[in-house]
C-alpha cells in the first residue's frame, strides 16, 4: 500500500469539505442569537427554545415517527417475503412481473409515485392521511428492504436449513429457527433504510396525504418556503445530531459484530 | 412438499405480490387511464370515462389522446414549455452527473487507496449526509448562498468579489445542490469499483514506461467504467425528474419536469395532463435509461 500523496489528501479534503460545511453553517447559525443570518449577534439557545414551543412543528416530528415506525415495519416483512419468493422459489407463475413490481419503485421517479398514489386513493375514494401515507412509504420501501434481504440470501449456506429438515424440522420451523437468525442483520438493515427513507420523504407523502396528514418534511418544507429562520436551524441540527448519533452507533456496533465473528 | 408447506409458500408470494397489485401496478394503470381523459372542473378534476366492462367498446372508443396531442403540440411549436422543461431536466441532470464524477471521481480514488484501516471509517462519513434529511441539505444551501449570505461575505471579505453573486434562485445554485445532494450515490460504486483494483498493474505500467497520467487514462480509467457507469446511472435518473432542490434553490427560469408535474397536480388541477407528461417522461427518460443499465449488466454478467 502506498502512501497517500499530497494531491490525493488535498481530494480527500476538499471532498470532505464539500459534504460538511454547509451542514456546520448551519448548525453554527443554529445558535445565532440574531435573527437575521447575515448578522452575528452572539452565542444563544434562544431558537432551541422556541423550537420547544413550537407545537405544530414538534406534532409533525411525531407524526413522522410513528409512520417511519408503521411503514418500515411493514416494508420489511413485505420486502423479506418477497426476497424470500424471489431467491427461494425459482420460477413461479408470474415471477417476471413480480420481480419487475418489486425493482420498479426504485427507478420511479418521486413526482410519479406520488401521482399514481394520489390517483389511486381518489378512485378508491379513500380519505388521505395518515394512513395513506403509510402505505405509499410501505410500498417504496418494499423495493429497498427486499434487495438488502436478497443479498443476505444468496450469500447464505443452505445446507443449514437440508441439515435441519433432515433432522425433522418442518419448512415453518426451518424458518424460524434456522433461516430468521441467519438473515437478522440484513433485516435490521431494511428496517433502518425503509425507516429512514419515510423519514425524509416530501414528494410522495404531499401526493399521498393531502391535507390530512402533516409530516415533518411537509411542514419544514413550507417552513423553508418562507425563508431562512434559525428556529428551524436549530430543528435541523437536532436532526443531523440524531441521524449523526445513531449512523455511527450503528456502524461501530456493526464493526465490533464482525470483530466478534472472526 | 407437504400441503402445508405449498400454502405457506403460495402465501409468501401472494403477501407482496397483491400489495403491489394495489399499490403499484393499479395505480400505473389508473395513470394510464387519466392520461387518456378529459380534464373536468370538479373534484375529482377529471372525467374517468370508465363504467365496467360490458362497456369496454364502447370505453375504449372514449379514449381520448388529447392530452397528448396537447403535449406533442407543444413540444412540436416553438415556444414550448414542456418540450423546453423535458431538456432543460435532461441539461441539468447531465451537468450535475459531470460535477459529480469530477469531484466524486479524486474522492473516491484518495479514499479507495487510503490505509485499509481508514476506510471503513471515510465509508461511514461519505454516507452519514444521505442520513440525514434531504431537505436539511437543500436548506443549508439556501442559507449559504442567500442574499449576503456566509458565501457572498466570504467572498467579498477576501476580496475576489466587489458585490454579492446573488447565487440563490440561479441555475448554479440548482446545480450546487444536485451536486451536494447525489454525491454519495457518484463516489460509493466508484469507490467500489476502484477499491477492487489491482494497483500492481499501474507498478507493471510504470516499468513499461508510462507516465503516471498516462498510467491512469490507459489503466485506471477504462478498469473503473463500471463503477462510472454506475455512478452515472444512480445520479442522472433521479435528477431528470428531482422537484425539491430546483424548487427551493432555483428560480422562475429553472423549471424541471417534476416541478412542472408538481405545478399541473397542485396549481393548475389538470390531473390528466399530468398523468401524461408523467407516461411521457416515463417512456421518454426513464425506460431507455433502465434498459440501458439491464442491458449494461447482463454483459457484464456473460463476461
Amino acid at each position: 500500500m502506498k502512501r497517500l500523496g499530497p494531491g490525493l489528501i488535498l481530494a480527500l479534503v476538499f471532498g470532505f469539505a464539500f459534504l460538511y460545511l454547509p451542514i456546520l453553517v448551519l448548525v453554527a447559525y443554529s445558535f445565532n442569537a440574531s435573527r437575521l443570518v447575515a448578522v452575528w449577534g452572539g452565542f444563544s439557545t434562544h431558537w432551541y427554545g422556541a423550537l420547544m414551543g413550537n407545537e405544530a412543528l414538534l406534532d409533525a416530528a411525531w407524526t413522522s415517527l410513528r409512520l417511519a415506525l408503521v411503514s418500515a415495519t411493514a416494508a420489511t416483512a413485505l420486502g423479506t417475503l418477497a426476497a424470500l419468493a424471489l431467491t427461494r422459489y425459482g420460477a413461479f407463475r408470474g415471477r417476471t412481473l413480480f420481480s419487475g413490481m418489486v425493482l420498479a419503485p426504485l427507478v420511479m421517479p418521486e413526482v410519479i409515485t406520488g401521482l399514481s398514489l394520489l390517483l389511486l386513493f381518489i378512485a378508491l375514494d379513500v380519505e388521505r392521511g395518515f394512513w395513506t401515507i403509510a402505505a405509499a412509504h410501505a410500498t417504496f420501501g418494499l423495493g429497498f428492504a427486499c434487495i438488502v434481504v436478497q443479498s443476505r440470501l444468496m450469500g447464505f449456506d443452505r445446507s443449514l436449513e437440508e441439515a435441519a429438515q433432515d433432522l425433522g424440522a418442518t419448512p415453518f420451523v426451518t424458518f424460524w429457527t434456522v433461516t430468521l437468525p441467519l438473515i437478522w442483520p440484513a433485516i435490521a438493515a431494511a428496517w433502518m433504510l425503509a425507516f429512514a427513507l419515510s423519514l425524509d420523504d416530501l414528494v410522495v407523502a404531499t401526493f399521498a396525504g393531502g391535507s390530512g396528514a402533516a409530516t415533518l418534511p411537509i411542514r419544514l418544507y413550507s417552513a423553508v418556503k418562507r425563508g431562512v429562520t434559525p428556529e428551524i436551524n436549530a430543528a435541523c441540527t437536532i436532526m443531523i445530531v440524531t441521524a449523526a448519533v445513531v449512523v455511527i452507533s450503528a456502524s461501530l456496533l456493526m464493526k465490533r459484530e464482525q470483530l466478534s465473528d472472526r | 412438499m407437504s400441503g402445508r408447506g405449498a400454502t405457506a409458500r403460495r402465501l409468501v408470494v401472494a403477501l407482496p405480490y397483491l400489495w403491489l397489485m394495489l399499490f403499484f401496478l393499479a395505480p400505473f394503470a389508473i395513470v394510464l387511464r387519466i392520461a387518456l381523459s378529459e380534464v373536468a372542473s370538479a373534484v375529482p378534476p377529471y372525467q374517468p370515462h370508465f363504467e365496467g366492462f360490458s362497456k369496454l367498446g364502447e370505453f375504449l372508443s372514449g379514449l381520448d389522446l388529447g392530452n397528448f396531442k396537447t403535449l406533442l403540440d407543444d413540444v412540436l411549436s416553438g415556444d414550448s414549455l414542456y418540450g423546453a422543461s423535458y431538456l432543460y431536466s435532461l441539461r441539468i441532470a447531465a451537468l450535475t452527473t459531470l460535477f459529480a464524477l469530477l469531484i466524486g471521481y479524486p474522492l473516491a480514488y484518495a479514499m479507495a487507496v487510503a490505509p485499509k484501516r481508514w476506510q471503513g471509517a471515510l465509508l461511514v462519513f461519505v454516507v452519514l449526509p444521505f442520513w440525514t434529511s434531504f431537505l436539511i441539505r437543500v436548506y443549508a444551501w439556501m442559507g449559504i448562498l442567500g442574499p449576503e449570505g456566509p458565501l457572498d461575505k466570504l467572498l467579498m471579505g477576501l476580496g475576489l468579489t466587489d458585490e454579492p453573486l446573488r447565487l440563490l434562485n440561479t441555475e448554479a445554485a440548482v446545480l450546487i445542490g444536485m451536486v451536494y445532494s447525489y454525491l454519495p450515490f457518484m463516489v460509493l460504486p466508484l469507490f467500489a469499483s476502484l477499491q477492487k483494483f489491482d494497483r500492481s498493474l499501474l507498478e507493471a505500467a510504470a516499468d513499461l514506461g508510462a507516465t503516471p497520467l498516462t498510467a491512469f487514462l490507459t489503466v485506471t480509467l477504462p478498469l473503473s467504467l463500471p463503477g462510472i457507469l454506475a455512478g452515472a446511472a444512480l445520479v442522472f435518473i433521479p435528477c431528470v425528474s428531482e422537484f425539491v432542490i430546483p424548487d427551493l434553490l432555483g428560480g422562475p427560469d429553472t423549471l424541471m419536469i417534476g416541478g412542472v408535474i408538481w405545478n399541473e397536480v397542485f396549481s393548475n388541477r389538470d390531473w390528466p395532463l399530468a398523468s401524461a407528461i408523467a407516461i411521457a417522461l416515463l417512456v421518454v427518460l426513464v425506460l431507455p435509461l433502465v434498459l440501458l443499465q439491464r442491458a449494461r449488466v447482463a454483459r457484464e454478467r456473460a463476461a
